[in-house]
């Protein structure tokens, strides 16, 4: 979505200055150009590039980490064994369910947090800093500490159920409770950060737009619904992504949830692919097939976030008739 | 006039909304107050019937233990250090790509910037292996600058330059430069550098932090003799602490020195964030 804002931007900018520009300037320009973005690229090129091209051959052998240099070509096997391996399409199962119960609460919570910012608050510094003290606490620390209090003996939220009449949950055994937990973390660290995202796009939107609608006779909600939302939409759709890649990589909460151990609790209840991916690799020390999932992760976010546009693009069609 | 009067009485904050931001900011805090509470109590007192919601001085000598437990201090240094360089390096790369994006033309800009964002959407897990393998090649695992190497820049960084870049500098200063005979370097050190230092401070603030909360990458080519703070949390939580409260405390201890910072620049944070949000 960012390339398509990015594009018409860079296109017009052309347009406009091409028959003003002195041509000694514009060529001078033109080969400094590449001095500029060597460093960047150099850097982009050694660290990133070429390791995710050697992940894609990696993934086609069978490599293992005392012996990397020796690779023994396998084809396509790593793939097809994922494609019908349990661990996996339970990790994958995992990483939606995981993904949907952080992200959705989220953003819904984030766009009420900052429709309720937007007003005339006194000390709405101070709120705006408290809400984003989640997101600068590490992903570590939020999860030693909900650790604790969703622990079973000395936890406070276990004292809380009780306290109320409500049923023992057991946090780390059960299926979804864990899962529960585990999303709380990312929630309680992303909210504040969506909030301020999404009051930035409820500033932008032209004030004129709410006093035409409310000469209209709009209420409330018919506001809501449509100003705020169109409004709104081009940074929904971009924290929607930006979620969507997040969570298809959600590694260190689930992995510390469970002490460290990448098996994603005792039945691999919480493993999601970023675990799973670190459990082939690191512990059976199968690096060709840890490589596969990488690059399966990739697939599967570039769908995904394919999936996103494409609705997000039908929308706006339907809205635009 | 009475229009804008309307509009001004339907965003005036109620009590009901003082009340829910309010508890959206306690939702917030709570966790991290209570960080403290648990530091300063037993397990045996944290399980009782009626659990304590203050904190006392027995959280002094448990910071104690925990340091004994987890290189804690050795992390805190490292963090600094690693997150330092990580900031200097991505600003300063950053803000020279983000300059040729915005304002010089040459070929494949479009195509390079196009890629440059696309990678956005590469999870960290597809370059893990070959990293790994690389730096224990060249000798560097376990050594921090095996963490800055590959963080030194991020495509994120780029964009985020070029897109302010393009709005906070006028074409037409820069051609008046280059106008009067300045060369591109002159037009980047006096015109554009000035322009956008404060584009460079928020991507540097987001830049620190990400970088400081950094987990998966370090723990993978750190160790506990040498890691950064995050990788020394995990040495508290895997390691053989009695008590939570020695946990907690560690974790407390880790945690403090960044959110004092961020308590101190937050109102800068927060426009930096929001700006980007508009910007981006």
């Amino acid at each position: 979505m960012t390339t398509i804002t990015a594009e018409p931007a860079a296109g017009e900018e052309i347009s406009r200055r091409r028959p003003r520009r002195p041509r000694a300037a514009r060529s001078r320009g033109s080969r400094i150009a590449y001095v500029y973005i060597l460093p960047f690229f150099v850097v982009f090129a050694a660290f990133s590039v070429y390791p995710w091209l050697d992940t894609a051959w990696v993934s086609l052998h069978e490599v293992r980490l005392s012996t990397y240099d020796q690779h023994t070509w396998v084809g396509l096997a790593n793939y097809r064994n994922l494609l019908s391996n349990h661990y996996f399409w339970n990790a994958f199962r995992n990483t939606v369910t995981l993904g949907i119960i952080s992200a959705v609460p989220q953003l819904c919570v984030a766009l009420g947090i900052a429709h309720l910012l937007n007003h005339k608050l006194r000390g709405r510094t101070f709120f705006r800093v408290a809400i984003l003290m989640p997101y600068a606490t590490s992903l570590a620390a939020a999860t030693v500490i909900f650790l604790e209090l969703f622990s079973p003996k000395t936890g406070i939220i276990d004292w809380a159920l009780q306290t109320l009449h409500l049923p023992r949950v057991d946090w780390q055994g059960s299926k979804w409770p864990a899962q529960f937990a585990i999303a709380s973390i990312v929630t309680w660290r992303w909210t504040g950060y969506n909030a301020l995202i999404f009051l930035a796009g409820l500033q932008a939107v032209d004030q004129e737009l709410y006093a035409a609608a409310s000469v209209d006779g709009a209420g409330r909600w018919a506001k809501f619904r449509h100003v705020t939302l169109p409004g709104l939409r081009p940074t929904i759709i971009f924290a929607i992504i930006v979620s969507t890649i997040g969570s298809a990589q959600l590694f260190g909460e689930p992995l510390l949830y469970h002490g460290g151990l990448p098996d994603g609790g005792t039945q691999n209840q919480y493993q999601t692919l970023g675990l799973l991916m670190y459990q082939q690799g690191w512990t059976n020390d199968r690096l060709g097939l840890a490589s596969a999932t990488a690059w399966s992760m990739f697939v599967i976010i570039l769908l995904a976030v394919v999936v996103n546009l494409l609705i997000a693009r039908r929308r706006e069609r339907r809205a635009a008739r | 006039m009475s229009r804008t009067k309307r509009l001004r009485a339907t965003l005036d904050a109620g009590p009901v909304t003082y009340l829910l931001v309010v508890l959206v900011a306690i939702v917030s805090i709570f966790p991290l107050y209570y960080t403290i509470v648990m530091a300063s109590h037993t397990n045996a007192e944290m399980a009782a019937s009626r659990p304590p919601f203050l904190p006392n001085a027995s959280i002094f000598g448990n910071i104690h233990k925990a340091l004994q437990i987890a290189p804690l201090n050795k992390g805190l240094i490292n963090s600094i250090a690693v997150a330092g360089c990580i900031t200097l390096g991505t600003v300063a790369l950053c803000t020279l790509a983000g300059f040729a994006f915005a304002k010089l033309r040459f070929r494949g800009r479009n195509i390079l910037l196009g890629v440059c964002v696309g990678t956005m959407m590469v999870p960290t897990q597809m370059g893990v292996i070959p990293l790994y393998m690389l730096m224990a090649k060249w000798g560097l695992a376990g050594h921090l600058s095996s963490v800055i190497l590959p963080t030194l820049v991020t495509a994120f960084g780029v964009f985020f330059m070029r897109q302010y870049i393009s709005k906070a500098v006028p074409d037409e200063l820069i051609e008046s430069a280059y106008m009067d005979g300045a060369s591109t370097t002159r037009v980047f050190t006096s015109i554009v550098v000035p322009a956008v230092r404060p584009a460079m401070a928020v991507l540097g603030m987001l830049t620190f932090l990400t970088a400081w909360n950094d987990f998966f990458w370090p723990m993978i080519t750190l160790n506990s003799q040498n890691p950064t703070i995050q990788v020394a949390f995990q040495s508290l939580a895997t390691g053989f602490a009695p008590q939570q409260s020695i946990i907690m405390a560690g974790t407390l201890y880790g945690t403090i020195p960044v959110l004092i910072v961020f308590a101190l620049l937050g109102r800068q944070i927060v426009g930096g964030i929001m700006e980007g949000a508009v910007k981006g």
